[in-house]
């Protein structure tokens, strides 16, 4: 009975060294100056609110890794699963590996004040992504890269109404991410009609499309449905078939499929916020920062959208989208 | 290896033969803790020999920080469990409890300290309408949590949009009085100029409670009584519905002093706060030794599955780990502490008679 207990705990011990040994493994590689085979050698973390295997927050870890090849500094990426509080232990982790830059999505900017400040104060550069340009600079942060939410969803509006949209619907996929909700409130500026919010779970997009379904067939005065995610925006399009309505689509942000709709034509467009650059622009900008002291934009927020992917331009995008870097 | 099996034989006739004498190691090894505590000193060294930055102070003082949090709720839900039942609204009741009090302060100029009581008896009464609805309809505490784990946040979300208009509640810091508040939630200790977070008091604090109640206290015979076999216990005049409801209850107040020290500490909070967590509870009390059939366990193991969780979540950073296997671990370990467990258990059985 001992010794198969024994048995049990040399293979928990086996396994967990398995994990442990890959890591002593890299860890010196991170250290030593130009590890990467590339020239400048430094050591930057990326810490986002995004969940892990997200389709979205993929890409912009693309975008950090591959800015990390080109410039021969190590991007580590580390996700939080929308839990500030997890976001912050992971910054305070880095602050204490002594990460010579940091790069985190802001999309609950007071939980990670202090986590921010004490990074900072430790001399570490601070940049922003994603969300939280309002507050990046009251931080302390060296620079924001994103796309202003409000104009974005301002612009979605424009586009729609011009397209004869007067009622729609504004599907938020996450509860609890204000950026979403800004663009729902840009949208109904934008659009001048009436603009309906309805929540539903990127984690469960049959039941998404079942929900949009019920919303169109309860009521067929609705002419429009904005998604703020390529996975929705992309189960709307059978929502919408499904449900016999006519009603016009476009969506932010982009997968393949989304691609492929807009080529179609069953998709109006997509608000593209080009997440790729705002992984791969800020681990450009640390590097410059660190070797060159240079800061991009004085402070002000760099934006890298919105663009707009119509059916003009739909099918170089698509090529692009499935392979994971728009 | 030793072999006691001669304790009945040898023993005194004035002693009665049902209390076998046992020896110090099978005593040891039959603690519900020891599995867990083994796996947390090999994870220790494992992480402790690929980062330095482990167990360096400030290390120890950020992996403590998501333990003492999980920690806190796992002792709630460890006794909840040796008592035989589940919560699954207890990770969302944790954001029931700072939105309450978010929104009672910053939207309503509630005076902080009222509006923390007012949250607290919010998640008291969560608890007691857990505990009196498994207990009165007899149905499991997991179909009955999980219908107030959804109604929570359907609430949470619906009703903080509804007075605020956002998704999120923020501000706390300019409400008048959260000077008063902030030095007992989101203090900072600072040991050899290292920042610990006050959290890990207040997770101490609770662990000793819960321990010390579980082992001295009448209340703690009664847990494991009904835990062990409700019928029974009742029958030897246990108020098995009052141990329930009060064991739910004290998850709420537990759910209440998380919610409370993440809003302190964040000055914010999300609706989607907590959504998931429950279940990270329930693998600490597991890892910690807790059997999911009720009756067996331990607030210590909880405590130290809690460690393990806090140590794992950040040591698979210091390691240069990809997050992307994070998960991975937290279930491998889950799966090797219940195999370790039900050895543990099979031999407590066997040396039992």
């Amino acid at each position: 009975m001992k010794l198969r207990k024994g048995v049990v705990v040399a293979a928990s011990a086996a396994l967990l060294l398995a994990a442990g040994c890959s890591g002593t493994g890299q860890a010196p590689s991170a250290e030593s100056a130009g590890g990467g085979g590339g020239t400048y050698g430094y050591n930057f973390t990326v810490v986002t609110h995004g969940a892990a295997g997200d389709t979205f927050w993929d890409v912009v870890k693309k975008g950090a890794e591959q800015a990390g090849t080109d410039e021969g500094v190590t991007v580590t990426y580390r996700d939080s699963n929308g839990d500030p509080a997890r976001q912050s232990q992971l910054i305070d982790a880095a602050v204490n590996e002594g990460v010579d830059g940091i790069v985190v999505s802001m999309a609950n900017p007071d939980a990670l004040r202090s986590s921010i400040e004490a990074a900072e104060a430790k001399g570490i550069p601070v940049i922003t992504i994603n969300s939280g340009q309002d507050r990046s600079a009251e931080f302390g942060a060296l620079a924001h890269v994103g796309q202003d939410e409000g104009i974005a969803g301002r612009g979605a509006g424009e586009q729609m109404a011009a397209a004869g949209v007067t009622k729609a619907l504004c599907v938020i996929q996450e509860a609890g991410n204000i950026g979403l909700e800004q663009r729902c409130a840009g949208f109904a500026e934008g659009l001048g009609g009436s603009v309906e919010n309805l929540q539903v779970e990127n984690s469960n997009p049959t039941g998404a499309q079942a929900t949009i379904r019920a919303k169109l067939q309860s009521d067929p005065s609705i002419n429009g449905v904005l998604t703020l995610g390529p996975v929705i925006g992309a189960v709307a399009i059978n929502a919408v078939a499904e449900s016999g309505s006519s009603a016009q689509l476009a969506t932010f942000d982009l997968n393949g499929d989304v691609t492929q709709a807009i080529a179609d034509g069953t998709m109006l467009f997509a608000v593209d916020q080009q997440q790729y650059t705002q992984g791969y622009l800020p681990i450009v900008m640390l590097t410059l920062y660190k070797s060159n002291l240079n800061t991009i934009g004085g402070g002000q927020p760099v934006l890298t959208g919105p663009g707009y992917v119509t059916r003009e331009n739909a099918a170089q995008v698509q090529d692009l989208a499935t392979q994971g870097t728009r | 290896m030793t072999t006691t099996l001669n304790p009945t034989p040898p023993a005194p006739p004035d002693t009665d033969e049902r209390v076998a004498r046992v020896g110090l190691l099978r005593r040891l090894v039959l603690r519900p803790e020891i599995g867990s505590l083994i796996g947390a000193v090999i994870l220790f060294v494992l992480f402790a020999v690929s980062s330095t930055q482990f167990y360096s102070l400030a290390g120890i003082s950020n992996w403590l920080d998501p333990a003492s949090l999980f920690g806190i709720m796992a002792v709630a839900v460890a006794m909840l469990m040796i008592g035989g039942h589940f919560d699954l609204s207890a990770g969302v009741l944790t954001g029931t409890a700072g939105l309450a009090t978010a929104v009672m302060t910053t939207q309503w100029g509630l005076n902080i300290w009222v509006a923390l009581l007012v949250s607290l008896v919010i998640c008291l009464g969560v608890g007691f309408v857990n505990g009196y609805l498994v207990t009165r309809t007899g149905l499991p505490s997991f179909i009955i949590t999980l219908a107030t784990f959804l109604m929570l946040q359907g609430l949470n979300l619906a009703v903080t949009k509804l007075i605020t208009g956002t998704v999120s509640v923020g501000g706390m810091a300019q409400v008048p009085f959260f000077d008063t508040v902030r030095p007992l939630f989101a203090s900072r200790i600072n040991v050899l100029g290292v920042d610990f977070k006050i959290q890990i008091l207040w997770w101490v604090l609770v662990v000793a409670i819960g321990a010390w109640v579980l082992a001295k206290t009448r209340f703690g015979n009664w847990t494991f009584a009904v835990g062990g076999d409700p019928v029974a216990s009742r029958n030897i005049g246990v108020p098995a519905a009052r141990t329930t409801i009060t064991l739910f209850m004290g998850v709420g107040a537990c759910a209440w002093l998380v919610g409370s020290l993440k809003l302190m500490e964040q000055t914010s909070v999300q609706t989607s706060q907590g959504f998931g967590e429950e279940l990270i509870y329930i693998v600490a009390a597991v890892i910690g030794g807790c059997l999911l059939t009720g009756g067996y366990g331990s607030v210590i193991g909880a405590a130290i599955g809690a460690l393990i969780f806090g140590m794992t979540s950040q040591g698979i950073v210091y390691a240069g780990l990809d997050s992307d296997w994070f998960k991975f671990f937290l279930g491998a370990m889950l799966l090797l502490a219940v195999l370790a467990n039900q050895y543990v258990r099979r031999y407590a059985e066997r040396s039992g008679r």
